[in-house]
């Protein structure tokens, strides 16, 4: 591949911020995601009129959802922006799309720097209805989505329901315990009672987690990603002038977003999901390997996710993860490969894709105070499960 | 139990509604001689539009499955089986459903089962039982 072509390396991360994580926060939305866009503008070393850009996952789809309350045109409305680009919608390669779009809106040559958000109020809309993001409210009456049709007659009523299914496979095939799946929440858990912004920090045994209760065999109270309301923001930069930025740029070494199955969750690979697409993308677009990684802050909506993002980055073999992290000490924040360094979603609270990116800077700029990890240049973040799947190499330049 | 109930269109009707005749039908394309799922206008392999509904046997495989122990909402009956079913006609041909009349406990991966229907208003909603 011609290594001028890959767009993204000229694509830089220059800042990044985050508002309060709350369960619940007292602030409204808008303001969540103006506290976390301004700190990352500030943190770049940027002023507000230098941002032409501003992208989103998944936007506010029209309805400002808890789910993502705030998308790009309101914020852009709310800050006085003047933007050449800007981009949101559910559609595309899971959590990181947002990264994605910007990415290639500088390198098309649309932007210099783009602002990145994303935010989510989950944790206020659970205190008045607990049954609303059941996945049979998505829609009004029959259900007409192209696959949660599929699912919702069945009584899937979250994706918990589909993750069981993936790890219950995974136990066929390779053995995986319920311990080994625990030690992805007890880990977490270490990691956030480092974190003052965790949502929860603490300590949980395997006692706990093995005491807690089914949710959906094989999968546990514990494997459960915690819902929270925050906003995290980044800034892209175009790489060649970030270095006049307050940080060193960490350059989006290589993306992987492809998908190369069908858009299911039961059609896929059941043990590699869409993550094997996604990861084997990424890792043909860089010369560097996955010995190379640092940290890694991999998608724990549900622990199972984590587990087959470790596999198929390459991180450990195929069917291996379950050995990999038993015991803890190869993931630990003082491991060979510290993952999920800010308690990741299971214990930091469900910020839901940006957050691994954040917490990936934070790690790779020394920055991350109680939870940094041995001093490291490159890092992984990579968001979604089941069909949604994207990846980012991220490389510290010195 | 109560459920959500699909929207019928000119693709997805005959895979709801083949039970009235007891019939699990399955998209099949004649140029590839193969079966398809979700059913949808073409072929996902080479694009044909001459696809349409064939009457599998209804027997097939447990690939994976979950007991729900999750109160989602209070018409549910808990605890019930979610589980992907890989259908005897093809390798790889599957579809998600419930596994009902049985004791959760007696449900594995790799266990036979075969369709039953379901009614609700318009719809026959195909489930598996285990084959005895």
């Amino acid at each position: 591949m011609n290594i001028e072509r890959i767009g993204e390396k000229q694509v830089a991360i220059t800042g990044i911020g985050q508002s309060e994580v709350g369960r619940p926060s007292a602030l409204s939305a808008m303001q969540l995601t103006v506290d976390a866009a301004l700190e990352a503008i500030e943190d770049a070393g940027l002023k507000k009129s230098d941002i032409d850009g501003v992208a989103c996952w998944p936007g506010d789809n029209n309805n400002g959802s808890a789910f993502s309350p705030v998308g790009p045109n309101a914020l852009i409305s709310t800050l006085g922006l003047n933007v050449n680009w800007f981009g949101g919608g559910y559609e595309g390669p899971g959590p990181l799309a947002g990264v994605i779009n910007g990415a290639m809106a500088i390198a098309a040559g649309l932007c210099d720097h783009v602002l990145v958000f994303r935010t989510i109020t989950e944790a206020t809309q659970r205190q008045t209805d607990k049954t609303a993001t059941a996945l049979s409210n998505k829609t009004v009456g029959r259900d007409t989505s192209f696959f949660w049709q599929w699912y919702t007659p069945y009584n899937v009523q979250s994706a918990i329901n589909l993750a069981a299914l993936y790890a219950q496979r995974h136990s066929y095939e390779y053995g995986t315990r319920s311990e080994q799946l625990g030690q992805i929440a007890l880990t977490c858990r270490a990691n956030a009672a480092l974190n003052p912004k965790a949502v929860f920090r603490e300590p949980l045994s395997m006692e706990d987690y093995l005491s807690s209760r089914l949710i959906s065999t094989p999968l546990r109270l514990f494997d459960c990603d915690v819902h929270c309301d925050a906003s995290t923001a980044i800034v892209l930069s175009r790489k060649d002038i970030a270095k006049d930025c307050r940080n060193p740029p960490i350059t989006l070494e290589a993306i992987g977003s492809a998908l190369n199955q069908p858009w299911s969750w039961e059609q896929i690979d059941l043990t590699g999901m869409a993550a094997i697409d996604a990861a084997s993308m990424m890792w043909a677009r860089t010369d560097l390997g996955p010995a190379d990684v640092g940290s890694a802050q991999l998608y724990d909506g549900f622990s199972i996710f984590t587990m087959i993002w470790l596999e198929a980055l390459g991180l450990c073999g195929r069917g291996e993860s379950g050995e990999f992290v038993e015991g803890g000490s190869r993931i630990a924040l003082n491991g060979q490969l510290p993952i999920n360094t800010n308690g990741g979603q299971l214990s930091g609270g469900r910020t839901h894709g940006l957050g691994y990116v954040h917490e990936a800077c934070a790690q790779l700029w020394g920055r991350a105070g109680a939870r940094q990890s041995h001093a490291h240049d490159v890092a992984i973040a990579a968001s979604g499960g089941g069909p949604l799947a994207g990846s980012l190499l991220l490389v510290k330049n010195r | 139990m109560s459920r959500k109930l699909p929207a019928l269109t000119a693709d997805t009707c005959h895979f709801w509604q083949g039970g009235a005749e007891g019939q699990l039908l399955i998209h099949f394309c004649p140029d590839c001689q193969r079966y398809f799922h979700p059913p949808s206008p073409v072929c996902p392999s080479c694009c044909s539009n001459r696809v349409g509904p064939k009457a599998v046997s209804g027997h097939g495989q447990i690939v994976s499955y979950t007991i729900n122990y999750q109160q989602w909402n209070p018409t549910l009956d808990i605890p019930y089986v979610v589980a992907i079913v890989e259908l005897d006609e093809q390798p790889g041909l599957r579809l998600l459903s419930n596994i009902v009349n049985c004791p959760t406990e007696q449900v594995s991966i790799g266990l036979q089962v075969r369709v039953c229907f379901e009614r609700y208003e318009d719809i026959w909603l195909p489930l598996f039982e285990v084959q005895t």
